[in-house]
Formats: structure tokens, sequence, C-alpha cells
């Protein structure tokens, strides 16, 4: 065996460096669990940090009710199989006032994804809450740090960041502010892909090829996963198709594609020329409107 | 599935590529963020639909007229992109078939030096740029300095916007030589310099036929081809103590990254700070069992004997341990907006450990201009000096110059929670490695029980005049009647005697407290119960007195009269002399009071006489069981 480790060697390193120092310094930590790959890689490094215990904090989920039903039985299963608790949270004021992805676009974004983070984090009363984010998906998350600070009222201030240095991370809080922790943050999108491959981390299938039912909305395709989206008459079509991110399904925009292995994915985004979020509608709205919703709390 | 074996391949070779973490800095416009757009570009590493979004950002952001203005790809934050600036780190990724590179783009201004010094601390290799028409700057030379000090040993000086001045070889020069000088100067050991227009690609990924005196290699080819110092892996072993797992009774594991030297089953290792040894049983990175572990891995590692270890611990080979001291010197750079203060209590984070510490003396503040030792009284943002610490306890480390990750140290506001300092280990003033505290026959619960009384502090604090002094005598008086052991320290009769070299700054009312509390200390270790009577208006020093006595040893008593009470009472005339502007710096007038936010007793002057609330002191201590019969 050589002396030098390899590039995901390290990164694998560091991200579970990471997470034992939250568990280790914060009084409640949460890992928020959005069911995507960078979550199911998040989730399988937590549990290297602390094997042979179970990771020491729950499991969330903010539940939109837009998942697609794919997502919510992975899910499941995933928990139980890890042993550790799952929270599930739906913001009820918007499930009340019957907010669709259709008609109420950012608004929807803001009072199921946005509002209802915050109110979990608040209700469980959350210090800590890791996130699969990395800096290579989007120019706003790329000047984020690993521990970020967030006032009692959840709002990111960036032009006004803790210095992170070395990988000493200062951790503390006063009472109502939190941290969110993105371990993943060194990470590109083809260091996910490899290691999923290396260590065979079980994802959702709807990364891979299959035909499927799907209506073209705005230049995407999007899957008919329930009766609640819209169709005109001759919809939807089965194509084969697959996902390279998830979300909300109305959301979430599918690619042609006969990828059916890992080997194939991957193949497939050596070759892609347009970067991952091109696919989530929910990140066109405006150029800076990542860092807009990460200000008002959001992810 | 030709298309598989290709993927397979590239998973394979990403998955063992070096990596590179490098960081760009140097002025305001010199050009870090285009420099990096350049190389993203040019190296074909833009997803199309990121090249569209640059393309529609530079007819509305860009300051590149017609062209694509490259450093838009970097300056991600709205404020950024309005102001043409760069106000944090970006962090960039890219690779060639050669190597993976992480880039940390670092701000420029003076004002976010703190930002530069974050993306410095991870770097193996900085590239600092300069404008070929400006030369070097204060700026130029602050970053070359923190790059030193932070412990880069590979600088390329890339002279940028060669466009500018016709690519003429005479310029660059003598810009390479007047850096020469400086980085002789500041220890710099490896300098490559590049003449370079990053806006028009010379010298950035191919040599430029408009630089026929620079014969290479072009930026993109040195970053390749250069071999980065890595210290920690012929280290000693080093691994502190992050996480004790125990899953149940028969497993107890020790989790954390290894941060030099590896450590293989069957190896011997020591507990720094208590120097107890044990046999490595057992090695594990998740579920994997492995033989060794080196630095850059996290591991958990099982011990053949149940030796005491927690969290901050640091195992180490036995015969090559790290230095064990509560005093040393250190290099900081200060981060924060509030100024640095000696004799001031901060938390200090190194490796996994958190203690108390207090900066004893700050040695010289760092001019960056002249590079010259200016003796200062504190250290504003962004300043470096070199100081003196004491912790509460003995830390382990390494000095910085032998390990980064051993060596570096946060500092911690108590209050505000904010990182305040970076800081760098030299050497330490005093070793604790084999010194240890004298184990006295007689002890304070010795010295107390003969004076069948617990030993305690009464800290009254309040502003001048609320009556402090007056309510500590009542309260002494009777606690004299009941056969008490008592002593009074007053703030206006030790600033004559102790106290009479401080004055009333900020920072000497720190060291006046400061020595107060560990005189209070020593009289409650001869088992008094000390009567402390100052104004101490700051919350830290309180806190830090607080922190020197036994758990629940501390009574703060908040004697509380409004300002304007005592200004009208002015037993001693002074606030007249205050507002007259006679005095400077007068608690309430023109220097602040932080009133506790939760005293242990809140008198309130205006509503009791003084009688009263020595007796209500009195009351305290009893219900509390201090002055209980033995």
């Amino acid at each position: 065996m050589s002396d030098r480790l390899s590039h995901l060697e390290r990164l694998e390193a560091e991200s579970m460096d990471i997470i034992r120092e939250v568990a280790a310094e914060c009084l409640s930590p949460v890992m928020l669990y959005s069911i995507g790959k960078d979550s199911s890689v998040m989730l399988h490094l937590a549990k290297k940090a602390f094997h042979p215990a179970p990771p020491p904090f729950p499991l969330m989920h903010i539940d939109t009710t837009w998942k697609f039903r794919d997502m919510i039985a992975f899910r499941d299963k995933t928990a139980a199989e890890a042993g550790m608790r799952l929270i599930v949270h739906t913001n009820q004021e918007g499930v009340e006032a019957r907010l669709n992805p259709f008609d109420h676009g950012p608004n929807y974004t803001r009072v199921m994804k946005t509002e209802a983070l915050k109110q979990a984090l608040a209700m469980h009363r959350f210090d800590a809450a890791f996130g699969g984010a990395r800096r290579d998906e989007e120019k706003s998350r790329a000047k984020e740090r690993i521990f970020s600070f967030r006032s009692a009222s959840h709002t990111w201030d960036p032009k006004n960041q803790r210095p992170e240095l070395w990988r000493l991370y200062n951790t503390r809080v006063n009472a109502g502010e939190s941290m969110r922790v993105f371990p993943l943050s060194n990470w590109t999108e083809l260091d996910i892909w490899a290691y999923i491959l290396k260590e065979r981390i079980p994802i959702v299938p709807l990364y891979f090829a299959a035909e499927r039912p799907v209506v073209e909305r705005n230049g995407q395709l999007i899957m008919v996963d329930d009766e609640r989206l819209p169709v005109a008459p001759g919809e939807p079509e089965l194509r084969l198709v697959r996902f390279r991110t998830l979300g909300c399904y109305p959301l979430t925009g599918a690619i042609e594609s006969s990828a059916v292995s890992l080997e194939a994915i991957v193949a497939e985004m050596l070759a892609a020329r347009t970067s991952e979020r091109g696919g989530r509608l929910i990140d066109k709205e405006a150029s800076a409107s990542m860092e807009k919703k990460k200000r008002e709390g959001y992810f | 599935m030709n298309q598989e074996a290709f993927a397979l391949e590239a998973v394979s070779a990403a998955e063992h590529a070096d990596t590179l973490r490098l960081l760009t800095c140097g002025s305001v416009d010199d050009g870090k963020s285009t420099l990096i757009g350049r190389l993203l570009f040019d190296s074909h590493l833009l997803m199309e639909d990121q090249l569209a979004d640059l393309e529609a950002d530079s007819v509305k952001h860009g300051t590149a007229g017609d062209e694509i203005d490259f450093a838009l790809l970097v300056d991600g934050l709205e404020a950024e992109r309005e102001q043409g600036i760069t106000i944090d780190v970006a962090y960039r990724f890219f690779a060639t078939p050669k190597r993976r590179f992480i880039v940390a783009d670092t701000p420029g201004h003076v004002q976010y030096t703190r930002n530069m010094a974050t993306g410095a601390s991870t770097a193996d290799l900085a590239i600092l740029l300069v404008d070929a028409a400006k030369g070097l700057t204060t700026q130029t030379r602050r970053h070359a300095a923190i790059v030193s000090l932070l412990g880069i040993r590979d600088v390329v000086l890339a002279v940028n916007k060669m466009d500018l001045v016709g690519f003429g070889e005479g310029r660059f020069r003598e810009i390479a030589s007047a850096f020469e000088a400086l980085a002789a100067k500041l220890g710099i050991e490896a300098v490559t310099t590049i003449p370079i227009s990053a806006r028009e690609g010379d010298n950035v990924t191919t040599l430029s036929p408009r630089t026929p005196y620079y014969r290479g290699p072009a930026l993109l080819d040195h970053l390749e081809g250069v071999a980065p110092a890595r210290r920690a892996e012929a280290g000693p072993f080093r691994m502190p103590v992050q996480w004790v797992c125990r899953p149940n009774q028969s497993f107890r594991g020790f989790a954390g990254p290894v941060l030099s030297g590896r450590v293989a089953v069957g190896d011997t290792v020591v507990v720094a700070a208590s120097g107890r040894a044990s046999r490595v049983t057992k090695l594990l990175v998740g579920a994997e069992e492995k033989e060794s572990v080196a630095a850059g891995q996290s591991a958990m590692l099982t011990l053949a004997d149940e030796i005491d270890a927690s969290r901050g611990d640091v195992f180490a080979p036995a015969g090559d341990r790290p230095v064990l001291s509560d005093q040393f010197a250190a290099d900081i750079v200060w981060l924060d907006q509030e100024h640095m203060l000696p004799g001031r209590q901060y938390l200090l984070k190194a490796m996994t450990r958190t203690v108390a510490t207090t900066v004893t003396d700050l040695k010289y503040r760092f001019d960056v201009d002249s590079l010259e030792h200016n003796a200062a009284k504190v250290l504003e943002l962004n300043e470096i000096g070199v100081v003196n610490l004491s912790t509460a306890e003995p830390i382990a480390f390494d000095p910085y110059a032998e390990n980064r990750d051993t060596g570096g140290f946060i500092l911690i506001d108590r209050f505000t929670h904010q990182t305040v300092a970076a800081g760098m280990i030299r050497f330490a003033l005093r070793r604790a490695s084999n010194i240890h505290w004298q184990a006295l026959d007689i002890d304070r619960a010795a010295r107390a029980r003969l004076k069948h009384q617990k030993p305690a502090v009464l800290w009254f604090t309040g502003l001048s005049g609320s009556g402090k002094s007056t309510i500590a005598n009542l309260v002494e008086k009777r606690l004299y009647a009941s056969g008490r052991h008592t002593t009074i320290l007053d703030g206006d009769n030790v600033r004559h005697g102790l106290n009479r070299d401080l004055g009333f700054t900020d920072a000497d009312r720190v060291e006046n407290i400061r020595r107060v509390a560990e005189t209070a200390k020593l009289m409650t270790d001869a088992g008094l119960i000390v009567l402390v009577s100052f104004i101490s208006p700051f919350r830290s020093e309180r806190d830090m007195a607080r922190e020197l006595m036994g758990e629940g040893e501390f009574v703060e008593i908040f004697v509380d009269t409004p300002l304007d009470v005592c200004r009208e009472r002015d037993p001693k005339g002074l606030y007249a002399r205050a507002f007259a502007g006679e005095i400077k710096n007068f608690t309430g007038v023109d220097s602040p009071y932080e009133a506790p936010e939760t005293p242990e007793l809140h008198l309130k002057t205006e509503s009791a006489d003084p009688e009263a609330l020595a007796q209500e002191v009195v009351g305290y201590l009893e219900a509390q069981g201090w002055l209980a019969a033995d």
C-alpha cells in the first residue's frame, strides 16, 4: 500500500471529521436528509464516522408532499436500516392553504421548504443541522463556510462570515442561534458519483433510466408521478428517462437517457455539457436567487 | 459498453489523482478572480449553461466591455457583482489529466484580510498577483506576510496585466527583484515569478509569444508539476481524540483525524498529557479493519488497556511526544472589530481541545509595510503580532513550523462567540511536561476547616458611588461578629498599592481585575471569605474571576443604583469632574458599564437601606449553607 492518500480518501476523512466535530460540540444536532445522492453519501459518511455505533443524531426530512413516491419509500427503508430516528416535517399552514408548485411558484418554495425548515429547526431546538450542499453546485454556495452561522431568525449574512481556519471549527453559538454544517463542501459531482461507485452506496431508483410517463413543461421533461399534475389530452407519453437531481417532482426535469447502471451514469455525466442544477426549475427564478433564498433561511 | 469502461477509468483516475490546494491573493483589482475564470475557461471546464449565464452576466455587470468578464464566474455574492469586488473566499474546483485543484479565491480589500487568512490556512501553494502597472503595494506585502506566517512554502508571483505595460521585460524584472527581496525577508523559500495577462491568457495555460524573455513554465504547467511539501506525512504520529465510541461494555474506540505520521496495530502509544501508555489492538476506518493508518486519514483505534483518555487528549508515540505547556509564544492575526486586549480572557481551540486563555504579553506588532516590529498596547482588526499566552490547563502541541494542524489555534470571544484570532505556536515558554503540581499536605480545605467556614468570594460590582463599599463594610461587620474570618479588597485601596501602575484604559481595567481576582483566589486558598468591592465594568473579566474560583464559591452581587442617583450622590466629587471632562474613561460617563445578566444577588439601593441590603447578603450565604456550623 502506498503512503499517498487518494483524492477520495482525503475527502472522506475531512467529511468524517466534520461530522464528528458537530456531534462532539453541539448540543442538539440533526442531519437534514433530502433523499438525493448527496444525502446518501453524507449519511454513509456519518455511519462510517461512528461505526460500530450508529450516528448519535436523528435524520430529518422536510416533506413538501410533492416528492416522488419512490423517494419516500427509499427514505423510510434507509432510516430504518441505519437505526436512526427519522423526523418528517411538513408545513401544515401550506397544506391548509393548498399551496402547489404549479400555481404558487416562488411562494410555494418559500412556505413548503424554507419556512418548513425554520419551523422544524425551532420546534426541535436543533442548534446544528447538516446539509449535503457542495461548493461546486452554485456561486453563492462556493462562498459559504463549512460551518455556516445562522442568526436566531435563521438568516445568513454572507458579508460577515466567521473566519474558518485549518480544520479548527468554531461551533459556538448563543441561545437561539444555530449552525448549518456542510460536510460535502469540497466534493464535486464527479467525486460523489465516484464514491457511490467505489463504496456501492444505495441510491433512489429514479437516478437510473426507465420508461416513465412524462410531459413537457417550459422545455423540461416533468414526470407524472401522481394525479395532481394537470395533463392535457394525449399526455403523458412514456419515455426512457432518468433524473440527475431529485426534488419535488413537478419542479424536477428529467433527462432522456438509457443509463441503467452506475457506470453508465458516470459515463453520461462525463460527456454532459450542462451543469447539474440546470435540471432544477427552482434555481432559475433569478440569477442570484440562491443567495436570496439562503439569506432567508433556505439550506 | 466501451463508454462504461471509459467511465470506470475516469473514476479511478479521479480517485487516485493527487490534489493541490492553492490560493490566489493580492491587492484589489490585481485580477485574481479573472485569473481563475481564465483557468477554468481555458481548461474547458465550463458547462454550456454556465457559459450562457456568464455571457448574460457580462453584459449586465461586466467590466470588460463586450468581452466576457471572467471575474463574474467566481464573484458569486450579489454585493460582489454589484460592486465588482471580492468580499469572501470562493472555493473552485478544477481538474486536469495530471491533477485535481481546489482553489480558494480570496479578497484583496484590506477590510477582508480575515477572509484571506481563511483561504491561506488550508492552501499548499499561493499565487500572489500583482498589477504590472502598480507594482508591489501594502496589500501585496500584507498578503505575502500572511502567506509566510501561515506556513505556505511555495509561492507563485504572477505579474498580471502585462498587456497594459506592453509586455515590457524591464518592468517585469523590476517587480520580480523587488519581490525577491521581500520574500527573503519574510522567509518564503520557493518563489516562481511569471509574467501573465489573465484577461488575454498570456502564459496562463500556454507560453506567450509576447514575452520571449520568459522561458516558462506557463502557470498551469507549474501548478501541475510542483511538489508541495507535505510535512505531516513524514512527522511523528499525532491523533487527537475527537470522539469516544462506546456502543457497549466490550468496545471502547477513540476516533479522530491522524494529523501526522502513521500508526500500526501493535504499536504502543501514549496519551500526551498523562503519559499513560497502551498498545493499539485495532484500527478501523468505518467498518473496515486496517493494519495501519496515516496522516490525512480519519480513524478509530482501540487499546489493550483501559487507560483514561477523552476528547481533547492527543495520542503520540512514547518516544516522540508533543510539547505540553500552559505558557507559550505565538504569532497571531487579529480578526475581530473589537481590539485584542492583553489580560482579557478568551477561549482557545487547538486540535480538539478548548481551554480558557489569556494573552499575558503583547511582545510587538508587526508592521507589514516596513516589516518592522513596533511596540503596541492592543492589536486591531487585521493586525499581526507576537504574543505570550497562558492557558488554564496545559495543552499538547508541536511548533506550527513543524505541523500546521498540531500547532495552529483559534481564539474565540467568550460572549459574541466570534472567531477573533488565528494563532500559530512558536515555542513553549516553560515546559509542563515534567512539572507536576506540588501535592501539599495542608490544602485549602484543611485551612478552611480550621476556621469552621467555607471560603468564598463576594464580588460587589456597580457604578462609582453606587454603595458597594458601604454595603461590603456592613456585611463584613456582621460576618466578623459571628466569628468568620474575612478580608476586603477595595478598588480605591488596591489602586494605591498593588495596582498603582495601572490607569483607566480598557486594557488597564482588564489587568486591574485580573490581579484582584488572582489575589482573591489566593485568599480563598487561605480559607478566607473575601469581599471584593470593585466597579469591574466588563462581563468578561467578572466571568474570568468566577472561573478562577471553585464551583459555587463566587457570589456576584450587583449593587444597582441608577446613574443619575450616583451622579447626585457623588460622594467623592468624581462625576462632576468627569462630566466637566477633567477625568477621562469614567465608567458610566465615557466608558461603558456592562450590568451583570444573572448575578447571584441583585441589590436595588433605591428601595432599601444599606443595613437591610447587607442582611440580604448574609441571609443568602446562610441559605446556601456557607455559614453552617461544621
